[in-house]
């Protein structure tokens, strides 16, 4: 009794301790939606979430609906397997409103060296250049075709 | 073609994601772990010389531990994202695991140590202090005032226990920094099962040297006597420490060396490269080498006081910045060579940027201010210790 008397102190830190570990609990429990770690180790509501975001992305088939010069164009070079929205970048916008929402053109000065800067990490077999002595300055589509990039 | 990189780099490891802010990161919890478990010497293995920086230990060991985790939070795009790790911690993140190590150290060990220690001079500071001070340390007696010889005695034994427990509580948050680099396995500069040790041994003598430091340096701005005794004492422990930290440092080299794993000649041109001056100059030669050769000459010849006074800060101070230069070299070093071991890159540091030099220099310097506000909330000094109230 009397070591109870003379700890009283003792008692005070550990409610205290406790006293942190029922708020955590509390809040983790009020925070922490319920079914979170059905699917995984996150909370099922954010596929919905993610599955709300808005399509960015238009998919080429839609682009080679309309624009069948540049897809002819595309699909008779070496840029065949490069998507439109590949140098177009997502382009949904434009396609759910034509009239309104005009893409504007990429630029040719940082778009090519992009994928074509020469890099000791790429493949061999992937066509680059060291574009700064290989243009000497001058625009790429002064010579390549975007679409068709042979001379 | 790119810029600072030569030879051949995967796209992802031109860029370093790993900053200056996370060099700081091991370097501050070292020093949190060192100046506690030199607070621990006096109380658990009764060294009776370090008593003078037994308090002012524990209060450095708080102020570095509370600023511990805010390199890592200026490190995050999305700081208040990081107190969902406590919610929701995933067992397979080692950094999240990191969470309750620290928090397991700051709350039970740490606080409670420094609070059954200072207790009597809180519920004194509660009795006779007017004003605002009243009510802080009024909060802080938790609501007792009972400062009688058997409670005190109950402290005593009971803050035995908290820094008994507390030992490998430090050696694990260190350890357990260590664990983080070290288990990285695609990582050859890091992935060893001794960096948890070495880690450890390195934040002993940092965090050793930063309390001896500290005291010197409060000495002097109080222009109080300092206590040889204890001076040559910690410095004794500091060249221990040190003596070990560095065996254990050239095993790993040595070790690495007699291997020579696929991974060694790329490391090893780096070493003589791009970390020749950290690594070789800085870290080994004068943050390592010199300090230890000081140290052990004051073990070795007799010098005066004041000689051994300046010995002890110097070497201290070395130390600092040659085990600042470790963790450099682990967590930038990690960075700048390929998986490929054919390339390396560069590591710039920015300046005003928000994993920059300005926001390092200042959290360098958050620790002291925090310093010294425990100082005045709670005064380390012996000579004015309260003797049961
Ligand atoms: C429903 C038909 C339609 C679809 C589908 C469509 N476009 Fe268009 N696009 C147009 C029309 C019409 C214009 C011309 C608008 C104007 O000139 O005002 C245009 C203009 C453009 C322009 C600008 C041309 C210029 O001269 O400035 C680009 C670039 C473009 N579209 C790219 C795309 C891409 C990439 C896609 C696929 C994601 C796509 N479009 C899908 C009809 C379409
Ligand atoms: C390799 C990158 C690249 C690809 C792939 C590409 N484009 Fe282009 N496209 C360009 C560039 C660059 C321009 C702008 C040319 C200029 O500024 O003269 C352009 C211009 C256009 C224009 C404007 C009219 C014109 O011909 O100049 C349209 C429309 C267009 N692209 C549609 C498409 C469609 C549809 C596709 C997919 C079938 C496509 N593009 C694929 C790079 C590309
Ligand atoms: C999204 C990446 C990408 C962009 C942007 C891009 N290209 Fe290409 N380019 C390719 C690919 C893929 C190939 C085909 C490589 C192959 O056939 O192996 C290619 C092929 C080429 C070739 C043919 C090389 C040969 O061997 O004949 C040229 C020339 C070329 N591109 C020029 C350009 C120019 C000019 C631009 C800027 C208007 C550009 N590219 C933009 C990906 C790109
Ligand atoms: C002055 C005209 C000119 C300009 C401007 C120019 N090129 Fe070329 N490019 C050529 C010619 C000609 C070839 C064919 C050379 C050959 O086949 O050896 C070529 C070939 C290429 C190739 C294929 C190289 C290979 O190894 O197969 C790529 C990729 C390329 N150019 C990209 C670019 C890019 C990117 C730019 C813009 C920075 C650019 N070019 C600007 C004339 C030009």
């Amino acid at each position: 009794m009397r070591l109870l008397r003379e700890a009283g102190h003792l008692v005070r830190v550990a409610l205290v301790l406790a006293a942190g570990v029922v708020l955590f609990l509390i809040i983790r429990n009020a925070v922490v939606p319920k079914d979170f770690g059905r699917y995984g180790h996150f909370r099922p509501e954010a596929l919905g979430v993610i599955r709300a975001h808005p399509v960015a992305f238009a998919g080429q088939s839609t682009c080679v609906a309309c624009h069948d010069d540049q897809a002819k164009e595309r699909a008779a070079g070496k840029h065949a397997h490069v998507a439109c929205e590949a140098c177009h970048g997502p382009q949904a916008a434009h396609v759910a409103d034509i009239a309104n929402v005009k893409p504007a053109l990429p630029d040719v000065a940082t778009l090519c060296a992009r994928c074509h800067e020469k890099n000791a990490a790429k493949p061999k077999s992937f066509p680059q250049v060291v574009t700064a002595e290989h243009s000497g300055g001058v625009a790429c589509n002064t010579c390549h075709k975007p679409h068709n990039p042979q001379i | 073609m790119i810029n600072g990189v030569a030879g051949y780099m995967y796209p992802n490891e031109v860029e370093l994601q790993w900053s200056l802010l996370i060099v700081l990161y091991p370097y501050i919890t070292g020093l949190v772990a060192g100046a506690f478990i030199l607070a621990s010497l006096e109380r658990v293995f009764k060294v009776e010389e370090v008593r003078p920086t037994y308090r002012l230990a524990l209060l450095t060991a708080l102020a570095f531990l509370l600023v511990a985790p805010l390199p890592l939070q200026l490190h995050l795009g999305h700081p208040e994202r990081s107190f969902e790790m406590y919610l929701t911690p995933h067992r397979t993140s080692a950094m999240a695991m990191f969470g309750f190590v620290y928090l397991w150290y700051l709350m039970v060990v740490l606080l409670v140590e420094i609070w059954l220690d200072y207790r009597a001079d809180i519920v004194h500071q509660a009795q006779t202090r007017t004003g605002v001070m009243r009510w802080i340390y009024r909060a802080l007696t938790l609501g007792s005032q009972n400062v009688s010889p058997a409670s005190r005695r109950i402290d005593d034994k009971v803050g035995y226990v908290v820094t008994v427990i507390g030992i490998p509580s430090a050696f694990l948050l260190h350890g357990y920094v260590g664990f983080i680099f070290g288990s990285v396995k695609a990582n050859p500069w890091w992935s060893t099962p001794l960096m948890p040790v070495v880690f450890l041994f390195s934040a002993m003598t940092s965090g050793i040297a930063a309390v001896l430091v500290i005291y010197v340096g409060s000495s002097l701005l109080r222009r109080t006597r300092i206590d040889m005794r204890c001076l040559d004492a910690v410095g004794k422990y500091l060249f221990y420490t040190f003596v070990i930290d560095f065996s254990l440092e050239m095993l790993d080299l040595v070790h690495r060396t007699y291997e020579a794993d696929e991974s060694f000649r790329s490391l090893d041109f780096m070493v003589h490269t791009r970390l020749f001056i950290s690594q070789i100059v800085v870290q080994i030669f004068l943050g390592t080498l010199l300090p230890l050769g000081l140290l052990a000459a004051t073990q070795l010849v007799r010098f005066s006081d004041a000689i051994r006074r300046r010995i002890y800060v110097g070497a201290s101070l070395l130390t600092l910045v040659g085990i600042f230069a470790m963790r450099w070299n682990v967590v930038i070093g990690g960075q700048l060579f390929s998986k490929s071991f054919l390339g390396y890159t560069t590591y710039k540091v920015e300046f005003a940027a928000r994993e920059g030099l300005l926001p390092a220099l200042a959290l360098m310097i958050l620790p002291f201010v925090l310093l010294l506000v425990l100082v005045k909330l709670l005064p380390p000094w012996q000579e004015q210790e309260v003797t049961e109230g």
